[in-house]
């Protein structure tokens, strides 16, 4: 018997919305396939990319249609990447949609939209290299420099750990300088794979359902996306948005697991009962619950939030990464342990989901990276904030 | 997940609710506020918090306030969920509380609406919503604690009346209660749930002995009750003789339930940020961190709370179960206290007006049981959570198919 938990939250369109894409995965991205994938080092699936970014305009769900996008807001976008979390679905749908998309959307304003936003609602595949080496998520630590050269820019130095980098034909790029010299120094730049300087390779990644990759850049010519050396909040909003975005992936990832755990307590008989039916293993599962219901609940206000723009937002996406992240690992871990031998065979995959909920545990903030900008926003909304609890606001 | 604005109607409520307030109760203001509890651990101090209480409850009976969603028959307003929790949300910032009788209407007054004679809900409920008779629950015992089936006090018919004998435990409020609500044994010759019944029994009578017993906070709010040959009419039996498994597990629900939503109230993390910056701590890094930490588990228990709320709010059926709310607020509370006085460092060792914080984070650390057991164990919600919430199979039974005379306890 299938597992139910509640609609919560979602109108009966968005119900509609969400089984169908769930009908979809599993059609056209059976865990089979996400296997395929791994093996061959393609690193994702063109055929399913071309089905669901571009027919089923899920690349575009979150631009406006203006641009060719399907207009909705980050709701639908946060669906269907709890639908592809669920299914480990091989397609930098996240990568695209969520990162490059969020943050290009933001830095662009109310410039050229139709420039930088049309070709991804058609399925453009892009994404985002924003940290460098040591992976620390601080807008401080970005050293590629960015300087001008007639009407484009030119690129030097080195990206790491660009979520789908291998398969990209878009790269949106966090540089320093370019500018004025006034702002923040930041800036949003777009090079197309094939320029000349470029060199990209893959690295080994933890979560081998979304490759990560390294980029060189040797003088590559680039496009400035929004104001050079003043891009630094608004990036810094779309990475939020992304964050968010991750969470809504990860409460898909962590229905999930625990599903196949209840599936396999039932199933599974020892000392003639259901292993189910022993507390050990009951009680797992309910702390599965109570973690995933925290989850989808933080998520939901955090989207919420920033849908309205509302003052919490970053707090409230702060809250939500903070929980989700340990929570997805922990569960994670559990759904494992509770299959027994066979949960860490690579057969079965629950390591598959270990790996991803590890991977996102790490990306766009730690829990503690998130608890220390929680403090500091707390610190400051009481106006009594020391030195070090002014700069909540602050890039990744 | 933020309140969603009041309707015109609902706004109007809320209208007539604060200026019923405004003109019957004191604005709370955080300093001796006398809501916040007896302010000493003595007899005298407890009976001067429970006469407040009892003259509040009198106050709000008289405005008609007393139960917003009961009929009016029964001396509620006759109003809806909306209605009551837009009355809850004005009612938080005044300095009035109706503590346990607040509780125990919330028991037993469904139970008695749901199962109820008519002539059992009108000769109890309204003197009870008024604060004029105080009630008590009689369930556990020393061998029916999560096991609450395996009841042994008696209950034996003689003429029209049952006689009971045995005792109760963790009966909170029984030294001030003139009415208990009691479990007990009428049939031992049958398996376990079918040999109980539900009775109204009258506390001011020869033959009931209340023993407080001091929590490890120190005070004294639940007793151990005896019963010696004490009678009750049979005309108080709720929902027949031996019939009083699902009215009890009826009330056990609510109870559950109710623990959950309660907030941490006035607990909070931002007040540790506050001390944290006033004295130099926030420079820390570990000290933000696990502020930050604690924050998340509140906000995202409130999150949840107002995720239930908003089920009512929107007349859809509540879509987290109750039991999610009890262990995560439970477990995440004390979590909190613990945080509170690790911050204190050495000052944490102090309780009482020589504490920080006049010692609330010590008395927290102290009032864990009432969370983590009290209204069924975290253990027993986390059963509950597997079974009737994830479908998981039960626990194979030995107490089904056999009286329940031939059942074995400790000690035996």
């Amino acid at each position: 018997m299938p597992l139910v938990l509640s609609d919560f939250s979602l109108s009966p369109e968005q119900v509609e919305f969400r089984d169908t894409l769930r009908r979809f995965f599993e059609t056209h991205a059976p865990i089979g396939e996400t296997r395929r994938v791994m093996a061959s080092g393609e690193g994702m699936s063109a055929e399913l990319w071309k089905n669901a970014g571009a027919e089923l305009g899920l690349a575009g769900l979150a631009i406006d249609e203006a641009q060719g996008g399907q207009g909705f807001g980050l709701k639908e976008l946060a669906i269907a990447l709890s639908e592809a979390g669920r299914a480990l679905a091989p397609m930098p749908l996240f990568a695209s949609a969520a990162l490059a998309g969020r943050v290009v959307a933001n830095v662009v304003g109310a410039g050229d939209r139709a420039a930088w936003l049309a070709p991804l609602a058609g399925g453009q595949i892009a994404t985002l290299a924003w940290l460098e080496a040591g992976g620390v998520s601080s807008s401080e630590r970005i050293r590629l420099a960015a300087k001008p050269a007639g009407a484009t820019h030119r690129l030097s130095g080195e990206k790491r750990l660009v979520l789908d980098g291998g398969q990209a034909e878009r790269i949106f790029v966090v540089a320093r300088g370019g500018g004025e010299g006034g702002g923040d120094g930041l800036g949003l730049f777009a090079v197309d794979v094939g320029t000349p300087g470029l060199a990209i390779e893959r690295q080994e990644a933890f979560d081998v359902t979304r490759p990560l990759a390294c980029i060189r850049f040797d003088e590559v010519e680039a496009r400035a996306v929004g104001r050079p050396g003043e891009d630094g909040a608004a990036i810094a909003r779309g990475l939020e948005e992304a964050t968010v975005l991750l969470c809504a992936e990860i409460v898909g990832g962590m229905q999930r697991v625990l599903e196949t755990a209840v599936d396999y307590g039932n199933a599974r008989y020892q000392f003639g009962r259901p292993i189910g039916s022993f507390q050990a293993i009951k009680h797992k599962c309910a702390d599965m619950l109570i973690d995933f219901e925290g989850g989808r609940t933080a998520v939901e206000a955090a989207l919420a939030a920033a849908d309205d723009d509302d003052p919490e937002r970053g707090l409230l996406a702060s809250v939500a990464k903070a929980h989700c992240g340990p929570a997805y690992v922990r569960m994670a871990i559990e759904s494992m342990q509770i299959q027994g031998g066979v949960g860490y065979t690579w057969e079965y995959d629950a390591h598959l989901f270990y790996r991803r909920a590890q991977s996102c545990a790490l990306l766009l903030g730690t829990a503690s990276e998130h608890h220390d900008r929680i403090a500091r926003v707390l610190a400051a909304e009481r106006g009594q904030a020391s030195g070090c609890g002014r700069r909540g606001g602050e890039g990744r | 997940m933020r309140r969603r604005a009041d309707t015109p109607e609902e706004a109007a409520f809320r209208t007539e609710a604060r200026t019923w307030l405004e003109a019957n109760a004191e604005r709370k203001t955080g300093v001796g506020d006398w809501s916040a509890g007896p302010r000493a651990h003595t007899v005298e101090a407890e009976d001067e918090y429970w006469e407040k209480m009892k003259a509040w409850q009198r106050r709000k009976f008289d405005g008609g306030w007393a139960a917003i969603t009961w009929p009016r028959a029964f001396g509620g307003r006759g109003g809806t969920p909306v209605q009551a929790i837009i009355f809850a949300e004005e009612l938080a910032g005044f300095d009035v509380s109706s503590g346990f009788i607040d509780a125990a209407v919330g028991l037993i007054g469904p139970a008695l609406i749901r199962f109820g004679t008519p002539e059992q809900r009108a000769r109890f409920l309204p003197p009870m919503l008024r604060g004029d008779e105080i009630w008590c629950q009689l369930f556990s015992e020393p061998e029916a604690g999560s096991d609450l089936a395996a009841v042994r006090t008696r209950g034996v018919v003689d003429g029209d009346d049952l006689v009971l004998n045995g005792q109760k435990v963790w009966t909170t409020s029984a030294q001030y209660a003139d009415w208990g609500f009691i479990v007990c044994r009428t049939d031992p010759d049958v398996p376990k749930h079918d040999g109980i019944s539900f009775a109204m029994v009258d506390m001011r009578q020869p033959g009931v002995e209340v023993r407080p017993l001091v929590t490890m906070k120190g005070d004294r709010h639940f007793n151990e009750v005896f019963f010696k040959d004490v009678r009750t009419p049979l005309a108080n039996v709720v929902n027949g003789l031996n019939r009083g498994w699902p009215v009890t597990t009826f009330v056990l629900m609510n109870e559950g339930a109710s623990i959950g939503t309660t907030s941490h109230g006035r607990f909070r993390i931002a007040d540790l940020v506050g001390e944290a910056v006033e004295n130099g701590r926030f420079e820390d890094a570990v000290v933000r961190e696990r502020l930050g930490a604690g924050y998340v588990e509140e906000r995202v228990l409130e999150l949840l709370q107002a995720r239930l709320k908003g089920a009512i709010l929107d007349g859809r059926r509540p879509d987290v179960d109750g039991s999610v709310l009890k262990v995560f607020s439970a477990e995440s509370g004390h979590r909190k206290a613990e945080l509170a006085t690790w911050l204190q460092g050495a000052a944490g060792m102090l309780a009482g007006h020589d504490a920080p914080m006049d010692g609330r984070w010590q008395e927290s650390l102290l009032s864990r049981g009432a969370t983590t057991v009290g209204g069924g164990t975290v253990e027993v919600h986390r059963n509950g959570l597997g079974e009737r919430a994830l479908g998981l199979p039960k626990e194979p039974r030995l107490d089904r198919n056999q009286p329940f005379k031939a059942l074995r306890i400790s000690g035996q």
